[in-house]
């Protein structure tokens, strides 16, 4: 009797999922091959690790941090320092090693800051965490030497030897970089939820009294998990440094530890791909939908509060779910209610869009000229007509999707969603 | 002496006002395990309410409905937003309230502009009330006390002499049998709520045009009460009150001291120059660190007294 039986066939469909994951990597900038879309491909790399690692902390390990951005910005803020140093000769770190030192840096302040906010759980935990963004925060403002005060600190990337001709001028040179950073730590964060440590936290999520019974100390589990989180989220300081060329005490706000908890959570947390989804949404309504308009802060507070009080599994639970009904063949039963309701709320958000951009344009542009033009469509929001139109189209479509939401009552939807959590 | 007088005056004001804010709030919790992280958006709330309010009918009007008004949206909240959340748990609850207080500031600003408004001081509350030596004290100061004090002294009585304040104290920690016993513990909650929102609401009109009425007001006050009630004990009345008063006093002196490390060494001959090392820790003043005093406080806490300076439970 030679050590235990085991039985591991070959995990086919692991492999594929992992293997198309890195050709989407290799082949998406073949796609989109502007330079505006490489960068917002850099972009969302760099927050889909931040994303991974925020969700180490929400969704393994039921921890709602409010100042998840202390690690990655203090983070960035070392990579960005190692860059200057290697740039005037007094630090060996190339380029594609910068990341690390990112990473590095996060850990030590996870150590460091970890072993104070891990002391509590649950709500508690939130609000220290919340205090030590703050603090660090209110740090940075007072030492301009490390943090650059207002302006922030910029850098370089490009010094030293090229490496195989890779300069990391070119964008393209930096996206394969995140690349190849966000598959390394996607596989690694991916590793962690099978390992003993992943099982644990998920344990001393659901039942803190029974894993401390069995005889883990439930703090110790928590901070574990913390340090690590804090490794990636440094990691993703670090390539946004090397992407942006500068770092500002923006980095380490509650305003970006905001940030990445409302991506997170929309793309979902019971997922391991959730946050992956959820740094493509929150890429494109910071960058695109602001270009758009002014109230997208607003949009995305409402698309927030929705998400959480009718799909608590975010995005990635509202795909999986539907997956499911696919696979097992019920999927027309749904589907005559399905497309009511997203009919209708379709409807429904073009009649607040309607009013709530022309809302916008008589508080703060009242000066100017009332007729705006949205979607195509030409509203005057001085004319009773176009409040007319949008209050209407909200009405009918409300109507229509409360009668058309009645038919998935007696299935008990949330029951379902509630499990995730 | 007639600095340290007058800057604790200052800073009882201020942890009053602070109180104000973090009473609600901690009712709220202790109550439903709800952190309500838009709690300062309601602050907000109210100093625009009254500020519209006043510019019609007059401040003492917008005095007693504007809390009425927030009290009202509050219940709202609890009755068709938390309400269908707190199935899930306490975290989306907090997530919900996290996402509200978004919605807020930006309601106010589509609605109100995003520059501050000119909310001020009634004409009949302006005034200096007495003068210390030379420095004198205003009327309004005075009058946020006396409200802050009146306020503390009705929840008190509420709580304790009132059936309905019974019930909520029940309701606190044994809601199952309150609601064997035929009470609406729903209601309950849902009064709780509204009354925690009308109170902030409250500090609202009386803090708004102490301070400044803008959009960023929640902002910067909302993690200052985050840590008053961490500090207090969490669901502690009586923590929350020697925590505001401790964090309104210790802010409003560090802001007024312009002392550092290098200028204390000076005093016995030891010069710290621009090249030494840990020279800007060094130079620091006392008022350069006031915006993290309170977060300080916050982390010495935690690790000397885990369960605040008044808490019991061990959370």
């Amino acid at each position: 009797m030679s050590g235990m039986l085991r039985y591991q066939p070959l995990n086919l469909a692991r492999w594929l999922i992992w293997g198309s994951f890195a050709l989407i990597l290799l082949l998406a900038p073949m796609v989109f091959k502007h330079g505006a879309a490489l960068s917002l491909l850099s972009q969302m790399g760099t927050l889909m690790i931040f994303g991974l690692s925020y969700n180490m902390l929400l969704g393994q390990g039921g921890m709602l941090s409010f100042g998840h951005a202390v690690y990655s910005g203090l983070g960035a803020f070392f990579a960005i320092h190692a860059m200057n140093l290697a740039t005037a000769g007094q630090l060996p770190v190339p380029v594609s090693m910068v990341p690390l030192v990112g990473g590095l840096a996060g850990m030590l302040f996870g150590i460091l800051f970890g072993y104070v906010t891990t002391k509590k759980s649950g709500t508690t935990f939130s609000m220290i965490t919340l205090g030590m963004v703050e603090l660090v925060f209110a740090c940075s403002l007072m030492f301009p030497d490390f943090f650059g005060g207002e302006g922030g600190i910029s850098t370089n990337r490009v010094y030293g030897n090229p490496v195989l001709g890779i300069t990391y001028g070119p964008q393209i040179e930096v996206y394969y970089l995140i690349a190849f950073w966000l598959f390394i730590s996607a596989v690694a964060m991916y590793a962690f939820t099978q390992t003993p440590l992943g099982r644990m936290i998920n344990a001393v999520r659901d039942n803190p009294e029974r894993a401390e019974f069995v005889g883990y100390d439930t703090q110790w589990v928590r901070y574990l998990t913390l340090i690590l989180s804090a490794f990636f989220a440094g990691i993703s300081g670090g390539l946004s440094a090397i992407n942006f060329e500068i770092v500002s005490a923006e980095n380490v706000s509650a305003i970006r530890s905001g940030a990445v908890l409302l991506f997170t959570f929309i793309g979902g947390i019971g997922f391991f791909f959730g946050p992956m989804l959820g740094a493509i949404v929150g890429v494109f309504l910071t960058v695109m939908l602001s270009d758009f308009t002014k109230a997208w802060q607003l949009y995305l507070g409402i698309f927030f509060i929705l998400i959480v009080m009718y799909a608590p599994g975010g995005l990635a639970g509202i795909f999986m779910m539907n997956v499911r009904l696919l696979k097992f063949g019920k999927f027309a039963r749904v589907w005559p209610a399905l497309w009511k309701i997203l009919l209708s709320a379709l409807v429904a958000v073009t009649g607040l869009i309607f009013s709530v951009e022309m809302l916008y344009q008589r508080s703060l542009e009242a000066s100017q000229d009332p007729v705006i033009s949205v979607f195509g469509v030409v509203l005057n929001s001085a004319h009773l007509s176009s409040w007319l139109l949008a209050v209407s189209l909200i009405v009918l479509a409300a109507s229509v999707l409360y009668s058309a939401v009645r038919v998935f009552k007696p299935y008990g939807l949330r029951p379902i969603l509630k499990s995730k959590i | 002496m007639e600095f340290t007088l007058i800057t604790l005056l200052n800073g009882v004001s201020y942890g009053l006002l602070l109180f104000m804010l973090s009473s609600g709030l901690t009712l709220i919790f202790s109550m439903m395990g709800v952190l309500n992280f838009a709690h300062a958006s309601f602050y907000m709330l109210g100093a625009y309410f009254a500020y519209m309010l006043s510019t019609q009918f007059g401040f003492w009007t917008a005095f007693f409905v504007a809390p009425l008004l927030v009290g009202v949206l509050g219940a709202a909240v609890e009755r068709y937003g938390l309400r269908s959340v707190h199935q899930y748990g306490h975290i989306p609850e907090l997530l919900f309230t996290f996402g509200l207080s978004y919605v807020i500031v930006e309601v106010v600003q589509l609605i109100w502009g995003r520059a501050g408004v000119p909310y001020a001081i009634p004409a009949s509350l302006s005034g200096s009330l007495f003068t210390l030596y030379t420095t004198t004290f205003p009327v309004y100061r005075a009058f946020m006390m006396l409200v802050a004090l009146l306020m503390l002294l009705s929840i008190y009585l509420l709580l304790t002499k009132t059936r309905i304040g019974l019930v909520i104290q029940a309701a606190l920690t044994h809601p199952e049998a309150v609601e064997a016993l035929g009470h609406n513990v729903p209601r309950v909650f849902m009064l709780v709520f509204g009354g925690g929102c009308a109170l902030a609401g409250l500090a609202g009109v009386v803090g708004g045009n102490a301070f400044v009425t803008e959009p960023g007001m929640a902002a910067t006050l909302g993690s200052i009460i985050f840590v008053v009630v961490v500090v207090g004990g969490m669901g502690s009345l009586s923590g929350a009150f020697v925590a505001s008063l401790l964090i309104g006093i210790l802010q409003t002196f560090a802001v007024a001291l312009d002392y550092s490390i290098a200028s204390l060494l000076a005093n016995f001959g030891l010069m710290i120059k621009a090249g030494s090392p840990f020279f800007s820790l060094f130079n620091l003043t006392i008022a350069q660190i006031a915006p993290v005093m309170p977060y300080l406080l916050l982390v010495l806490i935690l690790i000397f007294r885990p369960r605040g300076l008044l808490g019991v439970r061990e959370g």
